[in-house]
């Protein structure tokens, strides 16, 4: 604790309190038709000095306190383990893979209705973290309007579903190619640019479907959303008390049993796990096949990679729309799951926190994203009673865990690959 | 095969590179040497397609490639190295190789996710490939280190022998013996002669290492601050006034 550090502190305490005090301390009276100042009540007072008092000492010890975070144990349970081979590897993560899979299939038969809702959402969040993971995590591409392709995916849907009364298993291809053909879209004007610079035109792209979204009231019904979006069907049936469809049968009915409102929360719950597990199979076949090389050389060294005849347009543009692809599958689900869409459900916040999920999980590692992405839907909703500070948990949480573990929960672990002996 | 006429490279009022003339004949090894600064390098990013030259002409197989995409020189079987060594470092040392080959695996993405017979085969392929460079350079016990975690030499290696998985017809070697001790320097010796001799690629080489040049090259090119000094022989290099005076001299 030198000179330094003790005026640092001195200075964010002080920052603390000229913002504080006028915002919380000082506060607005209407005296007819004049406007007074008056001061806040003695508690709220207390309460800013003390802040101030927190923020000083924090500053204080911060250098001590960080490095000591830093030293903390990072259990590692990949770390002393002897390194596989492929085809070890890929059996052990197949297996692993497959019973999480069934027990997740199984699950949802004994789970109450609420939770299945919720690990729905966990699904659409770990099918769009494993799509951005294509573009930031394998070729290093910072994409900050992620949201926009999931967007896209959504409202595929929706509007097919209203104007065409288009069904679910119709629009998911479409939804997801259209999404593509976005992520192509945008892949074009950022082919040259990097790190901040590409970050911020991603970030506008985003803000650009979500604005647009909410401005063409004729088409998409703007900030109102379109609602009714139907439910999937299972070969023909529906899941609804009712027939909405001509033709179609109910699922109830149909099997003979009572009706039920979970069957259908059950069986979007079971497509989205379905194409979650899609997602993840799809992503580690690309990881291990030229494309998703190509991507990682992009990351590591762009020259190298054109000295190696790699093309930069092709290789950016593969990125994108593959991980376009699979936020397309997200949304037209998320629309079917909620039934009502409106460009709030886009905003950039969304794509701040599908980028957490990627960083948090450790860039580039499927099973990492995939615990992050459990971590970063459940826990908001198991601390309800704190929803009003979720932000600033979620803050304070990610900058905890950049100080303790940087490179995320689970690091990115290679694949070795077995060379055949030359004699 | 390869022919550079008049050569210039103009950065602002730099004239880095003045009307410089290089040949090179098929199974050739063509040094080009100079002091630090004199456009080495720039002459090799122009060949390579990283700049386009502000004049002159660069013909490869008798065609015009001056101003061609790098990526697209490079397939055409002109392959460089890095004066600093540009690996892709979080990448394991096969991998490394793995991409250099991209080309040999360029199937559609639909035969690489259901992994069709004719993938697997040329996959296995690449991977044979890739194994006889590793072993050629001694890194095949490296194999599925990460790239970076090498030591130095064995970095240098393992750029060459990317750029060998490619099947180049002419490498351009970019300093390689810089920071080599002796003994690795008389490794990479052996080995640029025996690229030529046994796999038949041409090579130009830019390398300070005054005897790893007029050991191993056939004909060598002196520049000096952009302009053409000398080529010839080592023999005739060695013998050389102007050199002497400007190069050799000075070092
Ligand atoms: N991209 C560039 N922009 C401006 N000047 C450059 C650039 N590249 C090289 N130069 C200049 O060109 C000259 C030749 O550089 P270089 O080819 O790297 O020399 P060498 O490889 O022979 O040591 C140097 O003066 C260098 O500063
Ligand atoms: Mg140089």
């Amino acid at each position: 604790m030198n000179a330094a550090n003790f005026k640092h502190a001195l200075f964010c305490a002080f920052i603390t309190l000229i913002i504080s005090y006028p915002i919380l301390g000082l506060n607005l009276v209407s005296a007819g038709t004049s406007m007074g100042l008056e001061g806040a009540s003695t508690v709220t007072i207390i309460g800013i000095f003390m802040a101030v008092a927190v923020v000083f000492l924090f500053q204080l010890c911060r250098d001590s306190a960080m490095a000591k975070l830093g030293q903390l144990p990072r259990p590692d349970f990949t770390s002393n383990r002897p390194p596989m081979t492929e085809k070890t590897r890929l059996k052990i993560q197949n297996i692993v893979i497959l019973t999480i899979i069934l027990g997740a299939s199984l699950w949802p038969f004994i789970a109450s209705r609420g939770s299945i809702d919720l690990a729905t959402l966990v699904l659409i969040y770990i099918m769009l973290a494993l799509g951005l993971n294509v573009v930031v995590g394998l070729a290093g591409l910072l994409d900050l309007g992620y949201v926009a392709f999931y967007a896209v995916g959504a409202y595929t849907f929706a509007l097919l579903s209203q104007y065409f009364g288009v069904s679910f298993w119709f629009a998911l291809p479409v939804g997801a190619l259209l999404a593509a053909l976005f992520g192509l879209a945008l892949g074009f004007p950022v082919l040259r640019l990097r790190g901040d610079y590409l970050a911020i035109v991603t970030l506008g792209f985003g803000e650009i479907i979500r604005i647009l979204l909410n401005n063409w009231t004729s088409l998409t019904g703007g900030p109102n959303g379109i609602g009714g979006i139907p439910d999937p069907t299972l070969f023909g049936l529906e899941f609804g008390r009712r027939i909405k469809e001509e033709g179609n049968l109910s699922f109830h009915e149909f099997f003979g049993i009572a009706y039920d409102s979970t069957h259908k929360v059950i069986f979007l719950y079971l497509i989205a796990l379905v194409l979650a597990a899609l997602t993840f199979f799809a992503v580690r076949r690309l990881m291990q096949m030229p494309v998703g090389r190509s991507w990682e050389a992009l990351r590591e060294d762009e020259i190298a990679a054109r000295s190696l005849g790699l093309s930069r347009t092709g290789v950016k543009l593969s990125a994108f729309t593959i991980g376009a692809f699979f936020a397309g599958f997200a949304g037209t689900v998320f629309a079917s799951k909620q039934g009502f869409i409106s460009p709030e459900s886009f905003v950039f916040l969304e794509s701040a926190i599908i980028l957490a999920i990627v960083v948090l999980g450790g860039m580039g590692s499927q099973f990492g994203v995939i615990l992050a992405a459990i971590a970063v839907t459940i826990l908001p909703e198991l601390a309800r009673e704190f929803s009003e500070y979720r932000m600033l948990i979620f803050g304070a949480a990610m900058v905890l865990m950049m100080v303790w573990r940087p490179q995320g929960l689970m690091p990115m672990r290679r694949i070795h690959i077995e060379l055949e002996k030359q004699e | 095969m390869l022919e550079v006429r008049d050569l210039s490279m103009r950065f602002g009022g730099l004239l880095a590179v003045d009307r410089v003339s290089l040949d090179v004949q098929e199974h050739e090894i063509v040094s080009i040497i100079g002091p630090n600064g004199a456009g080495k390098t720039t002459v090799f990013n122009c060949m390579s397609g990283f700049y386009r030259p502000s004049g002159g002409k660069i013909l490869f197989e008798d065609r015009e490639i001056q101003g061609t995409p790098d990526y697209k020189i490079s397939r055409l079987g002109l392959v460089r190295t890095f004066q600093h060594v540009r690996l892709f470092s979080r990448m394991t040392v096969v991998e490394n190789l793995l991409v250099a080959q991209h080309r040999h695996l360029n199937t559609n993405l639909f035969s690489g996710l259901i992994k069709t017979p004719n993938y697997r085969l040329r996959e296995q392929k690449s991977l044979d490939r890739a194994a006889y460079w590793l072993n050629r350079v001694g890194l095949l016990d490296m194999a599925n280190r990460d790239a970076g975690n090498l030591a130095y030499g064995q970095q240098r290696r393992l750029e060459i022998a990317r750029c060998m998985v490619t099947e180049p017809k002419l490498l351009m070697l970019d300093e390689p013996a810089a920071g080599l001790n002796p003994a690795e320097t008389r490794e990479l010796n052996q080995l640029i002669i025996s690229l030529k001799e046994d796999y038949h690629v041409s090579v130009v080489l830019i390398e300070h290492d005054m005897s790893l040049v007029m050991e191993i090259s056939d004909r060598i090119n002196v520049i000096n601050q952009g302009r053409p000094l000398a080529s010839g022989t080592p023999d005739e290099i060695r013998h050389n006034d102007d050199v002497i005076k400007a190069y050799l001299g000075e070092a």
